[in-house]
């Protein structure tokens, strides 16, 4: 059986995004119609979204703890958005967020730490060097995808706002606006939507708030204009839109555990042996491929967070 | 009858539209991120959808007097099992890549397949008796046989039910209609056995 494992991609056969996002002026002028002038003057509506909320992020660093593997189309990763403060459809976001507007933007910072503040975002993100993590990021529901990220470290952040002794857990609110966000009128969720982690896991390196993607600002629909990506969790975790960061000193209980205690848990570690109580987690579709890769334990981050969960029963704390 | 045939060939023509966009798709490569899975939940859907119409044909012609419409059952059904039988490759092939064994393990491990791959079984019968000669064969029995196609559309819909994550609204959509559908039967039912007729 033929399966594509991508292990055997190098990084000069990725497609730089320039000529990727040109493909469509590459196929119509193939085609050799008038047609194919005009469609270069005019690109495509998701090209043209992007490209509004999609500027250019300067200084960008590149980074060691990125992956070589194949990152996934600039499409894919602005198309197939789980976030259902826009709907619950995949495609759902890129359409409904499209008027959102991520400015200007208060970003809370509460709890047990030394200054608890409330910031204006750009004034807040000023201060720190961006930095591009190329992350695998596997979702809850068996796909995965390569995507080059935008952030800066939330150990930077903490280290900032100086957080007390008595800081044991950070907990992260998403936007409420059910005006803004019309899938929030829906309550198939709690909302606000909420997420946690554990001090170690916050301060942990491979842990980012992410501000763009593909070197551009974030658009909407992945979270504008701030989120949270932890590459070695399920995707939930990664919440989106973010206004406030509490420092507490009880484990928060995130959104998807509220909504479903007994399939969602705190840690949401991508585990291949712990199945999810309806599918099996032993696999997944990367986007872009047709048949399933086996899934690796902390989705192949082991080697840096393992130690975070020793002596941890994986199986009780999914 | 003239008629009837034109009304079967644009019937079936439409009823493979949906087959045809997703077949076109592949080659476009206009199915979205994630091809297999657009795949997978539209022949789902069209199964459903398809199985429903069938369901809803006694119904309707009760209601309206529309009598003809009993000579489309057999395509729209036909055409139920048409899209089951795609949803069951696409999830073979590409989720199981051809793997008796760990396709096995899925349905007797995971209650939502296990639901949905008894629908498909039940209507494999269906599917196998729907000509005139089986007809003639089992006489009073392929009418109670095809009482099959009910418990095959309650299971789609549990089948649909228990895979979605948070969001039940359409799930909850198809069970009303159901509910509708078979419910007007029983209550038929109920009045031609029980209620003392006028």
């Amino acid at each position: 059986m033929l399966i594509k494992t991508g292990d055997d991609i190098h990084s000069s056969e990725i497609t730089p995004k320039a000529l990727y996002l040109r493909r469509r002026e590459f196929i119509q002028g193939m085609a050799g119609s008038a047609v194919a002038a005009a469609a270069a003057l005019a690109p495509s509506a998701v090209g043209r979204a992007a490209a509004q909320t999609g500027q250019k992020l300067p200084n960008v660093r590149k980074s060691p703890l990125s992956t070589d593997e194949k990152l996934n189309d600039y499409e894919d990763v602005t198309t197939y958005n789980n976030f259902y403060e826009f709907g619950t459809s995949k495609d759902d976001p890129a359409m409904n967020a499209k008027s959102f507007k991520p400015r200007p933007w208060k970003l809370a910072i509460e709890g047990h730490v030394a200054r608890p503040a409330a910031y204006d975002l750009d004034e807040f993100i000023k201060p720190f060097a961006l930095e591009e993590r190329i992350y695998r990021l596997r979702c809850v529901e068996a796909w995965s995808m390569v995507i080059p990220w935008v952030g800066i470290p939330l150990a930077d952040v903490i280290k900032r706002v100086e957080p007390t002794s008595k800081a044991k857990y950070v907990e992260f609110v998403s936007l409420m606006d059910p005006v803004r966000m019309p899938g929030q009128r829906a309550d198939v969720l709690p909302w606000p939507y909420v997420e946690g982690l554990r001090m170690d896991e916050a301060t942990h390196p491979l842990t980012i708030l992410a501000v763009g993607v593909y070197g551009e600002v974030l658009p909407n629909q992945n979270g504008a204009p701030i989120r949270l990506v932890v590459p070695w969790k399920y995707g939930f975790k990664g919440i989106k839109s973010i206004v406030k960061l509490r420092f507490v000193d009880y484990q928060p209980r995130n959104t998807w555990q509220l909504q479903t205690p007994n399939e969602y848990g705190f840690y949401a570690n991508v585990n291949p042996e712990v199945d999810h109580p309806r599918w099996s987690q032993a696999r997944e579709r990367r986007i872009g491929e047709f048949f399933k890769r086996k899934t690796l334990m902390f989705n192949g981050y082991a080697d840096q967070v393992a130690s975070l969960y020793t002596g941890l029963d994986l199986r009780k704390n999914f | 009858m003239k008629r009837t045939k034109i009304v079967k060939a644009v019937l079936a023509v439409s009823a493979l539209v949906p087959a045809a966009l997703l077949v076109a798709g592949i080659f476009t490569d206009d199915l979205g991120a994630n091809p297999i899975e657009y795949i997978t939940h539209q022949t789902g859907w069209f199964a459903l959808l398809f199985l429903f119409a069938s369901l809803a044909v006694t119904p309707v012609r009760r209601v309206t007097h529309w009598h003809e419409i009993i000579r489309y059952r057999r395509m729209l059904g036909l055409f139920a099992f048409f899209y089951a039988t795609l949803h069951f490759l696409t999830w073979f092939v590409f989720d199981h890549t051809l793997d008796v064994a760990s396709m096995l393990e899925d349905v007797f491990k995971r209650p939502y397949i296990t639901i949905g791959m008894a629908a498909f079984l039940m209507m494999l019968p269906l599917a196998v008796t729907s000509n005139a000669a089986m007809i003639r064969r089992l006489g009073r029995r392929w009418q109670l046989l095809h009482r099959l196609a009910y418990a095959a559309a309650v299971g789609g819909v549990v089948h649909f039910w228990w895979l979605v994550k948070a969001d039940i609204r359409e799930p909850q959509r198809w069970a009303v209609v159901l509910t509708a559908l078979l419910g007007v039967r029983a209550w038929w039912t109920f009045k031609a056995r029980l209620l003392p007729r006028s």
